[in-house]
């Protein structure tokens, strides 16, 4: 549907960032039907060259199914593809020009490293000299320049990662493709790859699109990031606009912590919640009486500084207190809003200067420029 | 910069199709071409015999009516299932006692026991049968255990098929008693119940689907046989015979015959749906989280079990060398003395030794043949993309053969190439038609064989070389046959050992060229029983020598491949 909100995102995000030159890929109204299942809906993106894109969702979201159709492993039921230009909707994986990691690397278990990493160059009719070059030097840019002779099974699966990594690199392709690719590792090592994919990207300039379910990768790690929700694009924007303005309430959720109240507007720029009013700058171009979502993240519920008429200033009781190392995570009942539970992120310094303990009373205020309004029915 | 979606809907996207997804498709085409013919069409060619008379004209329920209106066909309906359920009857417990023994206790020397148990499956069914000639028939050493010759009969038939079944039934027992989980053990423990107790509630539900496939397995093995009724049958008849008789002989009634193939088709068909069933309920038996179940050491109860798997292993390896030491026997029983007299075939057939080549030559092109287009066609269905019809169809045929008694596809094959206006009846009576028959016969368990090995490989391998831009065969050859290797070996050996032993298969398949197990049964026919037993020690000796190969290779395979398989 043309005017349909996601139709809207899509273009704002792909204008947003691609502006001066024509987009490396462009995939315009994708749908992927499983018999009467839809997977994916309305897509429509630009990817710039040399950007590193993330399709960040819950499991089940489509975004899978949509790196397999712009691999050309899954066949989409309709829309287009080009890239660079050339429209290759049709084209079976060997005529695109790509480089694809899985999740479970798929190396070839009965080859060496060397042998993996330099599996696409023999087609390419390389000499074999050339080919042992390439395959070192490969081998170097991931950090892995003495495992040559070692076979899969007597890696660990960084390094196997590392390895499909370099394989998929070795040809050079146009376009990289990441299926959750550090799912299957543990948090230490995890967060190390993140790095090396982040500074290989930035060293090789090449386009990158990154599937993955963990907002914290897609946060540290895109250019620009895909939020999809149930076979739909829910916003595309830097990590910064996903965070800090939220498009769908869906987005609000799913990237970071969000806190929720039920409310209906007043007035432009005022919502009513439980029995309090609050002054919300984003709420101004709403018809009074339009029942909302009223959404705060947890770290800008203010605390210091709380002058006795400050705007939006409520009270409320610390029920609990999770302590997180570096912050602390308050849940709060505000007397006035009996149904509410929120959460309050809390630094060490603010829990010392305030003394706060569980069962204390704290007035806190939502700054208004804060808060985000979403239509209550809307997604 | 134009950021509006540019095009209007799209037309469907159908992908274009590589030179890879030709090659496929044709490749499968070309399977499915092959299994209709060497299978769907014999099975058709029995189907319409049945309802044609004499003339080849149609004649509707005639000959079913014939047939059940026929006392002694009818009879030996009854004939074939009373010794089927009373073989599974004894067979089932036997098994299941020696399964339990190798996999839930800690007697020693299990290997051996288990070696044992298989040697039944290197010979022919007419090895067991011939045995009991020589021990309990009218010459026998023990024939007063059954005087007057009624080994000959349904006590022969039986005690061979006890026999000549038991590998097959503990193969499938070992799999099912194999897999248990631990945790439930320590809780029936734990909640105090004695060991029958536990032995009734815990480990028999835990293996009756084992134990329901393994009765249907073994009650189809017995109702299809043919050559345990032949040899030891007697007067007394069963389906396979009638079928022998309808079939061969001055008054073929091939319409006859169809029926009655038709007949024993039945419970083959059961079985295998049945089977089908079963082994979906089986894998969900287990579940992820379940601990594997190790057998504590109880002396007592283990000493009983190494008893018993002695006396079972003693009597098939007694049987086995009753009839191997037979063959080396001048004159049974009177003089014991050694001779190789009985080796020359040349005295009792003027084909002399030309049926134990044909029989080497028709095992070597079916494992050959056979293993090559069994794995690629296993390859295409399970790692092809697109085509998922085809691929579907392929797969349905290639679990067809299962269903299959040996007997009913060998007479498809009478039907169907040696029908005059068949283009391809020049095949008939040749050696190529057997090892075609051979393959199609025996597709089934070979094919499952490499799909499960195939589906221990990443899912992934083809996008990895599609991306690479690698055609398919490339990684087909550098990678998953270097992993399948192993697999690849074992249909290789399953075809050729089955291809040796199978008699029901090719007993209709005449021509100049004549299979060893053919021969035994035309030599038992004329009397000449120590000719047979030499034949059936030959054969066996080949089984045995060329899975001795096999466990060499293995071996050797499995040492040069460690780097990479070891974890």
């Amino acid at each position: 549907m043309r005017d349909s909100p996601h139709q809207a995102v899509a273009v704002r995000g792909a204008t947003a960032t691609a502006a001066a030159e024509d987009p490396y890929l462009v995939v315009r109204d994708i749908a992927k039907m499983f018999g009467s299942f839809v997977a994916l809906r309305d897509i429509s993106l630009d990817v710039a060259r040399g950007e590193f894109v993330c399709f960040l969702g819950p499991s089940g979201c489509g975004k899978t199914t949509l790196l397999r159709c712009i691999a050309g492993l899954e066949s989409q039921t309709t829309g287009s593809i080009r890239q660079s230009k050339r429209d290759i909707s049709r084209a079976p994986p060997g005529a695109r020009d790509f480089g694809i990691v899985f999740q479970s690397y798929a190396l070839f278990p009965n080859l060496t490293v060397t042998a993996n990493v330099g599996y696409g160059l023999r087609s390419k009719r390389m000499r074999r000299k050339a080919i042992a070059a390439r395959v070192a030097e490969m081998l170097a840019l991931v950090g892995m320049p003495e495992a040559g002779r070692k076979y899969p099974a007597q890696l660990s699966g960084g390094q196997q990662q590392r390895v499909a990594l370099a394989r998929a690199l070795a040809i050079e392709p146009g376009l990289l493709l990441l299926d959750e690719p550090l799912s299957a590792l543990d948090a230490r090592v995890r967060v190390r790859l993140r790095h090396e994919i982040k500074a290989l990207h930035r060293r090789l300039g090449i386009t990158t699109i990154m599937v993955t379910h963990d907002q914290e990768e897609a946060l540290t790690m895109a250019d620009r990031i895909v939020v999809m929700n149930q076979g739909v694009i829910d916003q595309i924007g830097t990590p910064e606009e996903i965070y800090r303005r939220p498009m769908t309430p869906f987005v609000a959720d799913f990237v970071g912590t969000m806190n929720f109240m039920d409310g209906v507007v007043l007035a432009p720029g005022r919502v009513r919640v439980g029995d309090i009013e609050l002054a919300c700058d984003s709420a101004e171009g709403l018809a009074p009486g339009t029942l909302v979502k009223v959404c705060l993240r947890p770290e800008d519920i203010r605390v210091r500084d709380l002058g006795p008429v400050a705007p939006n200033r409520l009270d409320a009781v610390i029920e609990d207190i999770d302590f997180l190392g570096s912050f602390c995570r308050a849940t709060l009942t505000l007397p006035s809003l009996p149904e509410a539970e929120l959460v309050g992120d809390f630094s060490i310094n603010l829990m010392r200067d305030y003394a706060l303990a569980p069962g204390q009373p704290l007035a806190i205020a939502f700054p208004s420029d804060r808060l985000r309004v979403f239509a209550r029915d809307g997604r | 910069m134009a950021t509006a979606p540019s095009t209007a809907v799209s037309p469907p996207a159908a992908r274009g199709f590589g030179r890879d997804e030709i090659i496929q498709r044709a490749a499968i085409v070309l399977l499915v071409a092959w299994l209709a013919l060497t299978v769907l069409a014999p099975l058709w060619a029995v189907l319409s015999k049945s309802f044609q008379d004499a003339d080849g004209e149609f004649a509707g329920l005639d000959n079913f009516v014939a047939y059940f209106s026929n006392a002694s066909l009818v009879a030996s309906l009854w004939n074939s299932l009373f010794v089927s359920l009373l073989s599974t009857a004894i067979v089932l417990p036997l098994a299941f006692v020696y399964a339990y023994a190798l996999t839930r206790s800690r007697m020693p020397m299990k290997g051996v026991f288990q070696a044992l148990s298989l040697i039944p499956i290197l010979a022919p069914s007419l090895l067991p049968a011939i045995a009991l000639v020589y021990l309990f028939g009218n010459q026998g050493f023990f024939k007063s255990w059954f005087p007057d010759g009624t080994i000959y009969g349904w006590p022969g038939i039986v005690i061979a098929q006890v026999f000549y079944c038991f590998p097959h039934a503990l193969m499938i027992l070992i799999t099912a008693l194999a897999t248990a989980d631990a945790r439930l053990y320590e809780a029936a423990t734990a909640l105090g119940a004695g060991r029958w107790r536990i032995f009734w509630t815990v480990t028999l539900p835990g293996a009756r689907y084992g134990v329901i496939s393994a009765g249907f397995v073994v009650f189809t093995l017995v109702i299809t046989d043919f050559g345990i009724a032949k040899v030891i049958g007697g007067s007394f008849n069963v389906l396979a015979i009638d079928i022998y008789k309808q079939v061969i002989g001055q008054n073929a009634n091939f319409a006859m015959g169809a029926v009655v193939g038709l007949i024993l088709l039945a419970p083959a068909v059961l079985s295998f749906v049945v089977d089908r069933m079963v082994q979906r309920k089986q894998v969900a038996l287990l579940s992820a989280r379940a601990v594997p179940f190790v057998p504590a050491r109880k002396a007592g109860r283990d000493t009983v079990l190494w008893l018993y798997c002695l006396a079972v292993g003693g009597a098939i390896a007694g049987i086995l060398g009753v009839a191997i030491w037979a063959s080396f026997i001048q004159q049974w029983p009177y003089n014991l003395a050694f001779t190789l007299e009985n080796y020359n075939f040349g005295d009792f057939h003027s084909d002399g030794w030309k049926p134990y080549w044909v029989s080497i030559k028709m095992a070597a092109g079916a494992a050959i043949i056979g293993t090559v287009m069994i794995f690629l066609g296993a390859y295409l269905i399970e790692k092809g993309r697109g085509f998922a019809w085809g691929r579907g169809l392929a797969h349905l045929l290639a679990m067809t053969p299962l269903a299959v008694p040996g007997l009913v596809l060998g007479l498809g094959y009478i039907f169907f190439f040696n029908a005059r206006d068949n283009p391809l009846n020049f095949l008939y009576a040749t050696l190529a038609l057997l090892v075609v028959n051979t393959i199609a016969h025996f597709y089934t368990v070979a094919h499952l064989t490499a799909v499960t090995a195939l589906k221990q490989i990443d899912a992934e391998f083809e996008a990895v070389s599609a991306s690479l831009k690698v055609p398919f065969h490339v990684t087909l050859r550098r990678v998953t046959i270097p992993i399948c290797l192993p697999a690849i070996l074992d249909i290789a050996i399953y075809l050729f050992v089955n291809a040796m032993t199978t008699v029901s298969a090719v007993i209709f398949l005449r021509g100049p060229d004549t299979p060893a197990a053919v021969m035994i049964v035309h030599m038992e026919e004329a009397g000449r029983i120590e000719g047979a037993a030499a034949m059936a020690t030959l054969i066996v000796a080949t089984s045995a020598g060329v899975k001795i190969l096999h466990v060499i290779l293995s071996r050797f395979l499995n040492s040069r491949t460690q780097a990479w398989r070891r974890r």
